[in-house]
């Protein structure tokens, strides 16, 4: 049999082999995603209740002579008049009983009021598909997301433009000038990426307690202005592909050192620049552990992630609002990415292959 | 990033070379050292300075509630002879195991899916036969962009034991309600737990991987297919080694970063280490003891161990690197 089998069927085979099994797996890869969707969309009876549909939902109602009915799943061939259908129905409840019930069909209402022979309580309940818009607003509000928003929108912004300036400065240094000892500084720059944070946090915390700046964003914001290895290595990687002699041509026609840096390299870096940027932005927004040390005393200062993080204690209980919450918080990020992933990836090469 | 770094540290520049340096050298090196200050100042003032003041700390008896004016007591080696003999860091009793052990431990199951799941997926990712490669590709890495607030909350959603996903996915697949795990509540699922919820920081890795395996060259493989290899044997003999740098670089970094590793319990479990003592990480067990109980000369004190201990792990590293991780266009000697 196998030697019937055409080459190209067999391509074709594999391609949908391979692809569908790399479309399962991105599926449960991402299937938390959904789960925070719906249940950020559900009430909290629907959480409480065993075996309820997973997308959000309510149980069906129907409006019966100006009161709320509840629906049940019935099979018919308990009720009078329809003894021979093998069929189930969805009815309205009008009067409840152990033994019998009394029902009226919204489909036909023409039928009238009924009994079936069944126990309400043994019976299944129709969902219908509901969400609730309302778990946004709560969270919205009694978080007063609009100033963690605020805050932390201050916080990127203003460190992406500390990072630009310094790193872009401190990579035009290693690459374009020779010097000895440049080799050695870049060396123990790129070493302070192993440096744990303990090491330097302490005695940095306690600095910042003695001037005042724990509880404000300077202690978070103002290093950002004195570069990091990272976009640094990322810079200079990039600063390395354009041509010296571009440099060398702005030089001999009088332009100074910074000259060259901004009319001659920069305009065309625009894409190591814009992916400094996206990064740093992400960064900053998702940071957690800088904004909780210096500024979980001060709730007004706080950014998205912190605020983020109490939830577990507050609404440990609502998980609806938890999602909605997280939900709430990484939009941006989400955005950001989808209309700049070209960004991301080409820097995340450079970083990780360029020796 | 870390070829230089593996060829060792380069010489520090004599004083007679800077004597020798004609004036337009100096000039360079002057313009060169202005444009790197930004950096260099910041290293001085935010790492150098700091790191001394730490390994100052620790033979000094300090809190952070002590006040400028009081002269800070000597402490001697006395921070040290408790780091050494503390059972909160050592101890290797189940149940009351050290957070260095827990640490270590913990570091050695989530390090291989830190490094063969993105690893798998950028091969799959290279597969001739994949369609919408570019899709599969910004999808993967996605959730990395994620808060990692947001993202722990959602996995801790898809793992609650009663609501969640997965586990209402094993009772479908037949699993009994009895014996579904615990996970974040449950000493022994903890562990994965964690590691499930590292899974959404894979796209890092799994895209320096890809582009990895972009740069093999295709010409290898047709050779090797030439003489016959299987694709166990050109994955050994030719995707590896051209790789082995990028592999090298995602494991130096998933090693110093689970060294660190204390965030998630933090905000899992808040820090506790529940259940049952077993998310007591080094790095949480450090954090309590400078911000929850103010002591800063022992947390200073447990700071410089780990990064001896973190340095001792990346020498040793880089030690292995000359025997397995080759770099394209430099000469093996």
């Amino acid at each position: 049999m196998a030697a019937t089998i055409s080459p190209k069927t067999r391509t074709i085979a594999k391609t949908v082999l391979i692809t569908g099994f790399t479309l399962i797996l991105l599926l449960m890869f991402l299937s938390p995603f959904a789960f925070m969707v719906f249940t950020s969309l559900k009430t909290p009876e629907q959480i409480g209740i065993i075996g309820a549909p997973i997308w959000p939902a309510a149980v069906a109602t129907f409006e019966y002579n100006g009161k709320e009915l509840d629906m049940f799943t019935v099979p018919m061939n308990t009720c009078a008049g329809s003894e021979d259908s093998s069929a189930k129905g969805n009815l309205a409840i009008v009067k409840k009983g152990t033994r019998a019930s009394v029902f009226i069909d919204p489909d036909d209402m023409e039928r009238g009021e009924f009994t079936c022979a069944v126990s309400w309580r043994a019976l299944d309940r129709p969902w219908e598909f509901s969400p609730t818009f309302s778990n946004y607003t709560e969270v919205w509000n009694s978080i007063d997301f609009p100033r963690l928003l605020w805050n932390t929108t201050f916080y990127a912004i203003m460190s992406t433009i500390g990072v630009l300036i310094s790193c872009t400065l401190v990579a035009y240094g290693f690459s374009r000038f020779d010097f000895p000892g440049r080799d050695f500084l870049f060396i123990v720059l790129i070493s302070t990426i192993f440096l744990p944070a303990f090491v330097t946090v302490i005695p940095t915390y306690a600095f910042f307690q003695r001037i005042g700046w724990v509880g404000t964003w300077l202690p978070l914001i103002v290093p950002t202005f004195f570069a990091n290895a990272f976009d640094v290595f990322l810079l200079r990687q990039y600063f390395m592909t354009i041509p010296r002699e571009m440099d060398e041509a702005a030089m001999i026609d009088g332009a100074s050192r910074f000259r060259v840096l901004w009319s001659v390299l920069l305009p065309q870096s625009y894409p190591v620049l814009l992916a400094v940027t996206v990064f740093h932005i992400v960064y900053a927004w998702n940071d957690f552990f800088g904004p909780l040390i210096y500024l979980s005393t001060n709730r007004a200062a706080w950014p998205v992630s912190v605020a983020l993080s109490t939830f577990n204690g507050i609404y440990g209980q609502k998980p609806q609002l938890i999602q909605a919450g997280a939900l709430l918080t990484l939009i941006l990020p989400l955005l950001l990415f989808i209309f700049a992933q070209r960004f991301f990836v080409q820097g995340i090469v450079i970083t990780g292959v360029d020796k | 990033m870390f070829q230089e770094l593996q060829r060792g540290l380069p010489k520090l520049p004599t004083l007679r070379a800077y004597r020798e340096m004609t004036p337009l050298k100096r000039r360079e090196m002057r313009e060169g050292l202005l444009f790197i200050s930004p950096w260099l100042v910041g290293f001085l003032i935010f790492t150098l300075l700091p790191m001394v003041a730490s390994l100052i700390f620790s033979f000094l008896d300090l809190k952070i509630t002590d006040g400028i004016t009081s002269a800070p007591k000597f402490a001697g080696l006395d921070n040290y002879v408790q780091l050494f003999q503390d059972p909160q860091i050592w101890s290797l009793q189940s149940g009351t195991r050290g957070s260095l052990w827990i640490t270590i431990f913990f570091g050695i199951i989530a390090l291989p899916v830190g490094i063969f799941l993105p690893l798998g997926i950028a091969l799959l990712m290279n597969n001739r036969h994949l369609k919408g490669q570019m899709a599969f590709r910004s999808a993967f890495y996605m959730p990395y962009i994620i808060p990692f607030v947001a993202a722990v909350f959602l996995w801790g959603g898809m793992l609650n034991p009663e609501t969640g996903w997965i586990n209402r996915a094993l009772m479908a697949l037949g699993m009994p309600r009895e014996s579904v795990p615990n996970w974040a509540n449950d000493i022994n699922w903890v562990y994965p737990t964690y590691v499930i919820m590292g899974i959404w920081g894979i796209g890092n890795a799994m895209l320096i991987f890809l582009a990895g395996l972009q740069g093999v060259p295709t010409e290898l493989y047709d050779a090797a297919k030439v003489d016959g290899a299987n694709a166990w044997q050109s994955f050994r003999k030719i995707t590896f080694p051209m790789i082995s740098p990028v592999v090298f670089y995602i494991l130096v970094l998933s090693v110093v970063g689970l060294f660190q590793f204390f965030l998630i319990p933090l905000v899992v479990n808040q820090g506790t280490g529940r259940p049952g003592g077993a998310t007591m990480f080094f790095n949480l067990y450090l954090y309590k003891t400078f911000f929850t109980f103010q002591n800063m000369s022992y947390g200073a004190t447990m700071a410089w161990l780990l990064f001896f201990l973190i340095m001792i792990v990346t020498v040793f590293l880089f030690g292995t690197a000359r025997y397995w991780v080759y770099y394209a266009g430099e000469r093996r000697s």
